[in-house]
């Protein structure tokens, strides 16, 4: 059964020109966002993807950037909790295990 | 067992009932923060320096699903300091991390005790780790396995090669019945507290106040409130790939509409427009708020997704609640 969030608001973006082919983005993206297509490695699912962050940090020509962080609305309320008391971009976390 | 750089630990593959009572008492939510092993070197069976290297998390459940799929197997394991957390979380805050593993490949001088220069990681520990920096800073080659433990043999015999399917993240019905548990005992505190405000409500609405009165008139808006929270924490997440739409909170919107469709069958001959309104406007905003917060314990949801969702999803319920709210008064005064 496949799950499918919201469309259009993922942050991922590839820039082709920097990318190696080593082929690392889709072994460790867990919704097979990535795909070897011919000579080039394309975005196949980009709805698809969850911004985990495993494709950026494994990419050694940093040629993927994402904003990776939990899609999890505890960890935005958080968030949101913490910015109302002092200002200041930080690190969504989440607090279970 | 004796090695060439010292003692190692040798576990068991097998699972014993503390193990498994260990297991169910976290999947409830209890003392779920102090379940951890100590990190480090261990052996499974009778590994050689040519046996292979497993990393994981040093959550207690993480390593007992692992060490369950072992057995009859020779190996290493190397358990990163997490702090009692899972790998994907782990991987996720950054202690399941290339620092840490660097760290504790060198602290146990792993490069000493293995011939081989591989080490083998959960696929979902990639998003904490980089692993061309692990080979830089360790001269170990980081391989991605296979996402759940149980495909992991498969992998082993396999040449350390993962099938496409087993790359894939599922959320099946048993992933996500095993992890209601959790949000249930999470919604437990702000539920006493609510509990006790209807209760205190229900006393104050009355002509006098008295202790029977309170109850009887509590009764049924707490009964109403507790099935809203199980359409949306329970309910929802079983049922999650049949409802429509995608936002957690629409889905739990529309199941606690049918719950005050339930409760409104037996109830509409005797009870006031007024009541009727903020039961429908209450309840599937209830729902609403817990199924949201299951979209933490999901396997697809995104940050961007969750930021775009609550920032629609959170004022329409906080206005369905203060309109109910509003409605029931009026119906008090007018």
């Amino acid at each position: 059964m496949g799950f499918h969030y919201l469309k259009d608001v993922v942050t991922l973006e590839l820039d082709s020109d920097k990318c190696t082919l080593c082929g690392m983005c889709t072994k460790v993206c867990v919704h097979g966002v990535f795909a070897l297509d011919g000579s080039s490695i394309r975005i196949l699912e980009r709805n698809d993807c969850m911004e985990c962050g495993a494709c950026a940090m494994n990419c050694p020509a940093e040629a993927v950037t994402v904003r990776a962080g939990v899609g999890c609305a505890w960890a935005i309320f958080r968030d949101w909790f913490r910015r109302s008391g002092n200002s200041g971009e930080g690190d969504i976390q989440c607090n279970c295990s | 067992m004796e090695t060439s750089i010292g003692r190692v630990a040798r576990i068991s593959t097998h699972m014993g009932l503390r193990d498994k009572l260990g297991g169910c008492r976290v999947r409830w939510g209890i003392r779920r923060m102090h379940y951890n092993v100590p990190a480090g070197l261990y052996a499974v069976g009778h590994p050689t320096p040519e046996s292979p290297v497993l990393v994981t998390a040093n959550y207690k459940l993480s390593f007992d699903l692992l060490r369950r799929e072992l057995s009859g197997r020779d190996l290493w394991l190397l358990v990163l300091e997490t702090f009692g957390i899972n790998v994907w979380c782990a991987a996720g805050k950054g202690t399941f991390g290339t620092a840490e593993l660097i760290n504790r490949v060198q602290k146990v001088q792993l490069d000493k005790l293995v011939k081989h220069r591989t080490i083998i990681l959960p696929q979902l520990g990639a998003s904490g780790v980089a692993a061309h920096k692990v080979k830089k800073g360790t001269g170990f080659k980081v391989k991605y396995g296979p996402i759940r433990a149980n495909d992991l043999p498969l992998f082993l015999s396999n040449g350390l090669k993962a099938s496409e399917e087993n790359r894939r993240i599922q959320f099946t019905l048993r992933d996500r019945l095993i992890l209601t548990p959790v949000e249930l005992v999470g919604a437990w505190k702000p539920s006493l507290i609510i509990l006790l405000l209807i209760f205190v409500i229900g006393g104050l609405s009355g002509q006098d106040f008295s202790l029977q009165g309170a109850l009887s008139r509590s009764l049924s808006p707490a009964l109403i409130y507790l099935g809203a929270l199980l359409m949306g924490s329970f309910v929802t997440p079983i049922l999650l790939p049949w409802i429509p739409g995608r936002a957690f909170s629409l889905k739990g919107a529309q199941i606690g509409f049918l719950w005050a469709l339930i409760v409104s069958l037996p109830l509409a001959s005797t009870w006031s427009v007024g009541s009727i309104i903020a039961l429908f406007l209450i309840a599937p905003a209830i729902a609403a708020y817990f199924a949201m917060n299951f979209t933490g314990c999901s396997t697809f949801t995104s940050l961007s997704g969750v930021q775009k969702e609550m920032r629609i999803a959170v004022p329409v319920i906080i206005l369905c609640t203060v309109a109910g709210g509003v409605a029931l008064m009026l119906d008090k005064f007018l």
